[in-house]
């Protein structure tokens, strides 16, 4: 394919190169950003990458993350790799996503290490799963809200009620059914924006 | 060496799939890990979801811990770099590239159409951790007043979990 326009081409905009950002900037950035974010870090992504450290514009921000939603992965992970690939290339990335993983890891694993010490009491596992039947819930909820904002629900919801039968109840290997539900659903969708007449 | 290895291709062959982020990916974890592998049960798994969901960073942690339960440290690193390296490899070339089909009608219709299978897993991975965890009725009020909670309020999550753990500290769940 021959070079495309560059106008709505991400950090196109004004001509500017990004100031220099350096992988230590990077690496503390990110450990900012993953030791602060409890149930989800990307609102604190987003107040970093946008607000505090302006290394990315708003458009930019929604553009990339738009990116790393298109693809499969875990999604913050994913955008500190294109946001450090984009300052210092793969240096930039293995900074950024260390500094994301470092800190938490680290927790997380002195965790595990008491509840392999303690996780038989009878209060640690009364304890736990209080804590799952919540992040239970949290999930239920974030579904909800999820699914409210799907766009033409009656066109796309059935994909949703086929994934949720497929894989909770039947518990088909996932892999299988996205690739087979995503073609269908994309050509749906596909149909949908050719009627509507979108560019 | 064998185990690190198993650990490491299961999580990068289910992360390729992982559309919608780690939270959507709990079903097929459970899949494999519990009932195919046999590397966990379906309490410590539960138990294991709820550390990840008590502790700071992302949702994807879950798998560095197990990975730990399974094969210690190299485990958790083995775990931890299936579930990175494919997709970060991944985005990594297509920077480049990017600004060149962003737009384009098939990618539009992709990101449509990838959005109600993420909203079905996210349903399915709440199921499941239900059912793996086994809740009795205090459980399930728990969850449901939760969910209300997260939709109806601004509550920080933190509060709701600190609530839960408490709960379940006094048997009530």
């Amino acid at each position: 394919m021959p070079e495309a326009g560059a106008q709505d081409q991400p950090g196109g905009g004004g001509g500017d190169s990004p100031a220099p950002v350096t992988c230590r900037q990077l690496f503390l950035g990110f450990s900012s950003v993953g030791i602060s974010g409890f149930g989800g870090v990307l609102p604190f992504a987003r107040r970093m990458l946008v607000e505090e450290r302006r290394w990315l514009t708003a458009e930019e921000f929604n553009s990339l993350l738009g990116l790393c939603q298109f693809l499969p992965g875990p999604n913050v992970a994913n955008l500190s790799i294109a946001v450090g690939s984009r300052y210092q290339g793969i240096r930039g990335a293995i900074a950024a996503v260390t500094g994301l993983f470092g800190g938490p890891l680290l927790i997380v694993l002195l965790l595990g290490l008491l509840y392999d010490r303690y996780g038989q009491l009878p209060q640690v596992q009364g304890l736990l799963r209080g804590v799952a039947a919540v992040g239970c819930g949290l999930l239920f909820g974030t579904a909800l809200r999820m699914g409210l904002a799907l766009q033409v629900k009656r066109l796309f919801l059935p994909f949703t009620l086929a994934v949720f039968v497929a894989v909770a109840l039947l518990r088909w290997p996932m892999p299988i059914v996205m690739v087979a539900l995503l073609a269908l659903a994309a050509g749906v969708a596909y149909a949908h924006l050719k009627r509507k007449g979108a560019p | 060496m064998s185990l690190l290895a198993d650990l490491f291709f299961q999580f990068a062959l289910l992360f390729c799939v992982a559309f919608g982020g780690a939270s959507a990916l709990l079903p097929e974890m459970h899949r494999v890990v519990v009932l195919e592998k046999h590397w966990l049960d379906d309490a410590t798994f539960t138990h294991l979801y709820a550390i990840a969901q008590a502790a700071p960073g992302p949702n994807g942690l879950v798998v560095s811990l197990i990975g730990w339960e399974v094969a210690g440290v190299p485990g958790a690193l083995a775990a931890s770099l299936g579930m990175v390296l494919p997709t970060g490899i991944m985005i990594y070339l297509l920077m480049q590239h990017w600004h060149r089909f962003a737009g384009a009608r098939w990618q539009q219709s992709v990101q449509l159409g990838v959005a109600p299978l993420a909203v079905g897993l996210v349903f399915a991975a709440a199921f499941l951790i239900g059912q793996a965890a086994g809740f009795g009725w205090g459980g399930v009020l728990l969850a449901g007043l939760t969910a209300a909670a997260l939709l109806k309020t601004k509550w920080h999550p933190l509060w709701l979990i600190g609530l839960g753990g408490v709960a379940g500290l006094l048997g009530w769940v």
